[in-house]
This record gives structure tokens, sequence and C-alpha cells, in this order.
């Protein structure tokens, strides 16, 4: 067991390398994807601002603590950018050519290979500028959360950054069967970007939608509630098991695809 | 077949962003209207601009980028008609379908605003048709521009995702224009942006006065001159700089 642990590390160190390398070539093109990334960062604290000049509260929430969303948002969102969307469209890719096979064929698991094959090292500036935004929600807010809170939001969020990740994979798994999924991945974006407000905002069949399909709350308002100490504690127990629970359905129906893929040839 | 209309669907429902902004805005309209925007002015609003950006949305820019970057654009140049004829008649021919998929969504918008629909007005009518119809010409014109700079530059695409960031700002698309701060709406009267979403949708749900609608649809026709007039010089010069590229 340490020695397959101690191997797969090994691997990851490689693939890391690999990719830092070709950040490095492609400097310019990655230098303006992250001005934009900015850019949109910017634009999206637009909504936030003319809202909360008209109201105080919002939905329960008040501005800083929706400043708190918006930063895990964002957090969630650079890890999606840089360490798990390039990796994965470079998968679909390889299952439209057929190129998935030098990947199967690799004595490793499949699975950790493709997760891990790309990375954008540069959106580590988003993560630490939305790291930025959340402290300075807490600065608005004049206190900081407990030990207990935080651990807690910690917790919560490395089970959103698994939720991320098992969504993904389920929409890859997609691509097994329908071949373009381009516009999948727009559409997952897209969906994804109602995280950036706390899931109180939307009522009724969104609010159900939001919790249990697409698990945004989950992601994004949980670990914030939790930061913020608003948190019951039996949400944030379903709240984990869920994450367990969906990242296992993942990890089946990506087996499963798996099985069905037949390589571009045939 | 099938994967072609569950594209369309796909393309469809990640028009989303509209409806996010609706729920948001009809939560904080819950305590009272903000401006003279209530909850049914904010669903209306909000529909509108889901319908509008649905008709005259356009993909001309990743098309045109794609066929400069692989070549595929010299075999158009060799058919006897302009390439951005075909481009725009193979746009325009899927506007029926998109109608008969946003149809249910008319049905709600009435439903919703109702007698603010200006409907019974002949002329209003004509200039929310003119005014939708000259949305699409500007968008399909500056797509145009900022995809031949494909010619010349690797990153046309990250151009035009800087003209989408500005445009969410600018064009009402996010936010209705009269509930940024004055300076912002009064900025983005003088910018293609808002001519391009905000204007139709706001003079549809009855927003602007006929006279003014009749002015902004004025500017905004200015603005379709000035980009075709841009279009057709730099389609020449990027024609010939194309030229180069591949042979």
């Amino acid at each position: 067991m340490k020695r397959v642990l101690r191997r797969y590390a090994r691997l990851l160190a490689v693939q890391i390398r690999t990719s830092f390398t070709l950040a490095v070539q492609y400097r310019f093109d990655f230098f303006v994807e992250g001005a934009l990334a900015v850019v949109w960062l910017a634009i999206a604290l637009v909504p936030l601002a003319v809202v909360f000049a008209r109201r105080t509260t919002v939905a329960g929430w008040s501005y800083p603590e929706a400043l708190v969303v918006v930063g895990l948002f964002s957090m969630l969102k650079a890890v999606l950018d840089g360490g798990v969307m390039p990796s994965l469209n470079h998968v679909v890719d390889g299952i439209r050519k057929g190129t998935l096979d030098f990947i199967l064929l690799k004595p490793a698991d499949a699975q950790f290979l493709v997760s891990t094959a790309r990375f954008e090292p540069w959106r580590i500036l988003d993560f630490v500028g939305s790291i930025g935004i959340v402290c300075f929600a807490f600065h608005r807010l004049g206190r900081w959360p407990t030990a207990g809170h935080a651990c807690t939001g910690l917790l919560l969020f490395s089970v959103a950054l698994m939720l991320v990740y098992s969504l993904w994979i389920l929409v890859v798994s997609l691509s097994f069967r329908v071949v373009k999924v381009d516009n999948l991945s727009y559409l997952f974006m897209s969906i994804f970007d109602a995280g950036r407000w706390p899931v109180h905002v939307f009522k009724g069949a969104l609010r159900m939608l939001f919790t249990v399909v697409f698990p945004l709350a989950l992601m994004t308002t949980y670990p914030a509630q939790a930061l913020l100490g608003t948190l019951r504690g039996t949400h944030a127990l379903l709240a984990g098991t869920g994450g367990l629970l969906f990242t296992a359905v993942a990890r089946v129906v990506w087996q499963r695809s798996l099985r069905s893929y037949t390589s571009a040839s045939s | 077949m099938v994967a072609y209309r569950s594209e369309f669907l796909v393309w469809i429902l990640s028009m989303n962003m509209p409806l996010v902004m609706m729920a948001l805005w009809t939560a904080v309209a819950a305590d009272g209207p903000v401006g003279r925007f209530g909850q049914r002015d904010f669903v209306s609003y909000y529909l509108g601009m889901f319908i509008v950006r649905i008709l005259a949305g356009s993909w001309l820019v990743w098309e045109l980028t794609m066929e400069i970057r692989s070549g595929t654009l010299a075999t158009r140049l060799l058919r006897p008609i302009h390439p951005l004829w075909a481009f725009s008649a193979t746009q325009l021919a899927a506007v029926p379908m998109r109608v008969i998929v946003l149809s249910p969504l008319v049905v709600v918008l009435y439903w919703v605003a109702g007698a603010r629909l200006p409907l019974h007005d002949p002329a209003r009518v004509a200039i929310v048709v003119a005014a939708i119809a000259g949305a699409w010409l500007l968008l399909f014109l500056v797509m145009a521009i900022i995809g031949m700079l494909a010619a010349y530059v690797e990153s046309a695409l990250s151009v035009f995702d800087l003209w989408l960031a500005a445009q969410s700002i600018l064009s009402g698309f996010l936010v209705p224009l009269e509930l940024m701060p004055a300076w912002v709406a009064r900025v983005a009267r003088v910018l293609p942006f808002r001519y391009i979403l905000g204007f139709p949708v706001e003079t549809l749900i009855g927003l602007e006065s006929n006279a003014t609608a009749l002015r902004d649809l004025g500017v905004q026709w200015l603005f379709i001159a000035g980009a075709l007039v841009a279009t057709i010089a730099l389609w020449r010069r990027a024609l010939r700089r194309f030229a180069a590229f591949g042979g």
C-alpha cells in the first residue's frame, strides 16, 4: 500500500512538472487568460455591489457575508480552471481522437492519469486573489471565524472540491456517449456560475435543484456558513455524507463508461 | 441528428444567466420595488433579455477564427458568393427554429408583463422588430471585425472575451442599466454594447417611450453603419494578409 502511494506521488510530481513546462512555453496565452480571469472576477462583483447599494440584506445575507460566498466561489473556480478542467478537456479530446488508448495502456489507474494530465499553474494567482476577497469580507465583518468554525469550513470546502471534481468526471463520462462535450462544459460552467450567490436567494424548485441535483449549496453556501458560524450541525453532516456519496457514484459511473469506450477506430 | 439536437438544447440551456439574475433580483425586490422595478418588472426584463439574447445571438466569431486558423476559409473564398453573406445566411436560417423553441417563453412573458407589452401599438411593434434585427446585425458585424483579427494575432478570441466582459456590464445584461450608478448608465448610452442587448429589451417590455425608442433606434443604426464600413475596410486588408498566411 505504501509503495503504491509513493509511486502515485512520484507520478503526480512528473505530471505537474510536465504542465509547468507547457505553461512556460505558452506564457503569453496564460498571462492573457489570467488577466481575463481577474476582469471576470471584478465583473462578478458588480451585481453584488449594485444590489447591496440598494439593500442592507438580501435573503438574510449581509454584504460581507455574501462576499464570503463569492470568495469561496472564486476559490473553487480557480481550482476548477487550473486543476480540473484542463485535464478533463484533454481526456475529452482523447476520446474523440482515440488517443485515450495510450493512457489506458499505461500501468496506472486511468482515472488518476487523466485527472492529473494537465494543470494551469497561473491559476494559483486567482486562488490567492480569492483568499484575499474572503479575508476582506471578514475584515468588513469585524470578526474572524473561531478555530472550530474554520475547521468545519475547511472540511466542507474539501468536500466542495470533491464535488466539483466528481461532477466533472460525470460530465466526461457522458462524453463517451455524446461526443461533443465542449458545449457540455460550457453548460456546466454556466450553471456553476450561479454558485456565487447564497443558495437562499433561490426559491422553490430552483433551490432544490441547486441543493440536491447540482449541489451548488454544498459547494459555496455551506462552507461559507460554516466559516461564518451560522451552519447547523445536521446540515454539515448531511453535506459531508452527500459529498462522499457523490464522489463514489462518480467513480462507479466513470468505470462503467470506460467499459463502453471502443476507441476511435472501431 | 440526435447529437445536433442535444447540442442545440445544451446551447439554449447554457444561456441561463438571465434566469439566475432574475431569481436574484426578484428576491431583492421581495420587500419593495428597486427604482421603478418591481418583481414583475424584473421577471419581464430578464425574460426579455433571455429571448433577445437567443434571437439576436450569433457565433460568427468562433467560426471565423477557426476557419482563418485552419485555412478552410480558402474554400469559401472560391465560391461565387461573399463569405460574410454565406455566414449570415446560415445564421439567419437558424432563427425560425429558435423562434419555435422560444415561443413558450414568449407566452410566459406575455402572461407576466401583459398590459405593459406594447403589442397594441403597431408603430411600437415595428420599432421592437427593427431593434432586434439591428441588435443581431450589430453583433454579427462586431464579431466579423474581431474574428478577422485572427488573421493578425493568435488571441482574437481573447479579444472577444474582453468585449463580452465589457458587454455584460455595459449592455444591461447583468443589471438593468437604470439601476446602475447614473454615470455608468450615461456612458453606456454612447457605447455600442447597450444597442446589442439592453435597448431591444427595454423597448420590448415597454420601459421606453416611443419617442426615446425611436431616437435610440437611430443611434443603433448609426453604430451599424459605422461597423459596416469598418467591416468592409478590414475584410479587404485581412484577406490580403490571409492569402499570405496560406500561400
